[in-house]
């Protein structure tokens, strides 16, 4: 799965910065710029897996969709295969986005609920393929099906007809039938029951196995995160915190916001939970729209000292592919 | 790609699956169309205005006389001799000119029925049209089109309406000009805001992940997902219409002679119930009465047919 080859996705430095217009204001003030990236870097190897983990509105979604141009990119680099992806028009970035499928948080919600399944997965088909035969896209459509678990006999069946984890299966299907390099799944796990939630992430890890594909897997849920991800990201309020190899990452978190978020997980037995001890952070998650001075984490950091305010801390390598953003660690 | 089993039983019914013959779904469509058919007074209603329609195109065909011959026996007496009978085929009896009422209703109402069937379907192409296109784009052009609609809206159409046909003549072609005016602006606020929340929605974000075309993605996705709402309010907007276009033929503005409509013959029968010729308001009154009520309900039941949540 490590191998060593060139990564098949470089982002460098992105930012990707919303206008904000303050209620009550004029038409003609400027919007604020709320900061939901600002300037994450990473690189993905082909069939890795990137977890990215981060509390609501640290910006995980909006770094994923950046990454599929989906968002206004502000400034920065997104490198696919070796080619420039920020600032291509639609036409152009529809060459690549055969290469690069999403999964959504809402298996529903993902799925025209006026289609039927078969003409759902098909569409990515239809719109990179549109020379593909009638009976070819249906023997296409009908693998993929049978690929992740959903019997192909049900081509003509609504989704509503089914029940949420099917609905996923369906979004994968949907995915995987153009046979991507790289599946953003975007929390594809936390609308789901937990057991449903162990099927697909099995069966992402299995067609993962198969296919070569790599997988960015944003989620809250960090056990979920540690079970699938080679390496780990921690995003807070659009910065990241510490990128590292995953087992490394939960044996030994050097960010204070790290073990903050490890020492939260609960843990399946309840004498151990009981006697655990969290680590609780003052305070909420400041707006975005009026980010800290210096580490943006300084507002909530135990540790955190005078310089923090002043400096801001970059990613640092620690060894073994370890790399953290604080003064102090 | 081969195979990926989760369970050891899934290659076996796997391999049954592809022998069974393919499941029919059942669309959202299929699942409205039993709920309204289970709706038992859209469906009375319907069975009515298919009757209603039926009459308006060949109402006439049933009668030996037609709608402008003038007979000049009853003209001064319609009180004694124009009143309704089976035997001499003035099924609705004489109007106050002594012409055949049963043939002026088959015409009223096929004016009537006309002008609020055709109405509506100018409302909903362009209120369709210009709503879902504000609402797709979205940004400063949603709010110019919308401060637009709302400018309009905030005129009283009724002043308008009047105005119009005073300055501009009567006549059918702008009795629908100015309905035509106004009668979008609800659809066009309608359907915008419906294409916002569909615009939102995952499968479009999907969709655009995939690299969809942004045509083919109003086409194929946010269209079906607005006509139900679409459909619903088309039909409501129908006997919205015929009470507009009545009301303006009531006040003597809109169809004019020779032309009629239910609102002129109400009109005309209202200004004769002293003389006690009340079959002359009862007949167009009865029609336009069952019909508007048929319209509604038709348009209730489809809107519970097509939303069930909405109920």
């Amino acid at each position: 799965m490590k191998d060593v080859t060139a990564p098949i996705l470089r982002v460098d430095d992105i930012k990707v910065w919303f206008d904000v217009k303050m209620p009550g204001s004029w038409p003609w003030t400027k919007p604020r710029k709320l900061k939901a990236v600002d300037g994450v870097s990473f690189e993905l190897n082909p069939g890795e897996t990137l977890g990215i983990v981060g509390e609501s509105g640290c910006g995980k979604s909006t770094l994923a969709r950046a990454v599929m141009q989906m968002a206004p990119v502000e400034a920065g680099n997104v490198v696919w295969l070796g080619d420039e992806l920020v600032g291509l028009d639609t036409g152009q970035m529809r060459k690549h986005r055969k290469e690069m499928q999403m999964i959504f948080q809402d298996p529903l919600a993902s799925l025209n609920p006026r289609m039927t399944i078969g003409q759902i997965v098909a569409e990515p088909l239809k719109t990179h393929h549109p020379n593909l035969s009638g009976a070819e896209m249906k023997d296409r459509v009908r693998d993929v099906l049978d690929t992740v678990g959903i019997l192909p006999n049900l081509v003509n069946r609504y989704p509503h007809e089914f029940s949420g984890g099917q609905c996923q299966r369906i979004g994968i299907a949907r995915a995987l039938v153009v046979d991507p390099k790289l599946i953003i799944c975007d929390e594809p796990v936390s609308a789901l029951d937990v057991s449903i939630q162990a099927q697909v992430i099995n069966l992402l890890m299995k067609l993962q196995e198969e296919t070569g594909v790599a997988l960015i897997f944003i989620a809250h849920d960090l056990s979920v995160v540690k079970h699938i991800s080679d390496r780990v990201m921690v995003l807070y309020l659009g910065n990241v915190m510490e990128i590292a190899p995953s087992a490394g990452l939960y044996a030994n978190p050097m960010h204070p916001y790290t073990e903050a978020l490890i020492s939260a997980v609960p843990i399946p037995d309840p004498k151990l939970e009981a006697a655990k001890e969290v680590m609780l952070l003052d305070q909420d998650l400041p707006s975005p729209l009026n980010p800290p001075s210096g580490c943006v984490f300084r507002t909530r950091c135990p540790i955190a000292e005078p310089r923090c305010a002043e400096t801001k801390p970059t990613l640092a390598h620690k060894g073994d592919d370890h790399q953290v953003a604080c003064h102090l660690r | 790609m081969t195979n990926v089993t989760l369970n050891p039983q899934q290659p076996k019914t796997a391999e049954m699956a592809q022998r069974m013959d393919e499941v029919k779904g059942r669309s959202l469509w299929a699942d409205a169309r039993t709920r309204f058919l289970r709706n038992k007074a859209a469906m009375v209603s319907l069975v009515v205005l298919v009757l209603v329609a039926g009459f308006a195109f060949f109402g006439h065909a049933l009668s030996p006389w037609d709608n402008e011959t003038i007979d000049w026996d009853v003209l001064g007496n319609v009180k004694e001799m124009g009143k309704p009978s089976l035997a001499n085929g003035h099924f609705f009896g004489f109007d106050d000119s002594g012409r055949d009422l049963y043939n002026r209703v088959v015409q009223g109402t096929r004016i009537s029925l006309m002008v609020g069937v055709v109405g509506a379907l100018i409302a909903v192409f362009v209120g369709t049209t210009y709503g879902a296109v504000a609402g797709f784009i979205g940004g400063r052009v949603d709010n110019a089109m919308m401060r637009f609609v709302d400018i309009a809206m905030s005129i009283p159409y009724m002043f308008v309406l009047i105005l119009l046909l005073v300055v501009f003549g009567r006549s059918i072609g702008m009795l629908f000009v100015g309905i035509g005016l106004t009668a979008w602006l609800d659809m066009s606020r309608i359907v915008r805001g419906q294409t916002l929340s569909i615009k939102n929605k995952e499968f479009i974000e999907a969709a655009v992940a995939t690299g969809v075309p942004w045509f083919t993605i109003i086409r194929r996705h946010v269209v079906p997902n607005l006509l139900g709402v679409v459909v619903v309010y088309a039909t409501l907007l129908v006997p919205q219409m015929i009470l507009t276009e009545s009301f303006i033929s009531f006040l003597g503005l809109g169809v004019q002679e020779p032309l009629t409509s239910w609102g002129a013959l109400i009109s005309e029968g209202t200004s004769t119930m002293g003389y006690g010729t009340l079959w002359q308001l009862f007949f167009p009154l009865g029609f336009f009465v069952i019909s508007i009520f048929a319209f509604f309900f038709i348009g209730d039941g489809l809107r519970d047919a097509l939303d069930p949540k909405d109920r």
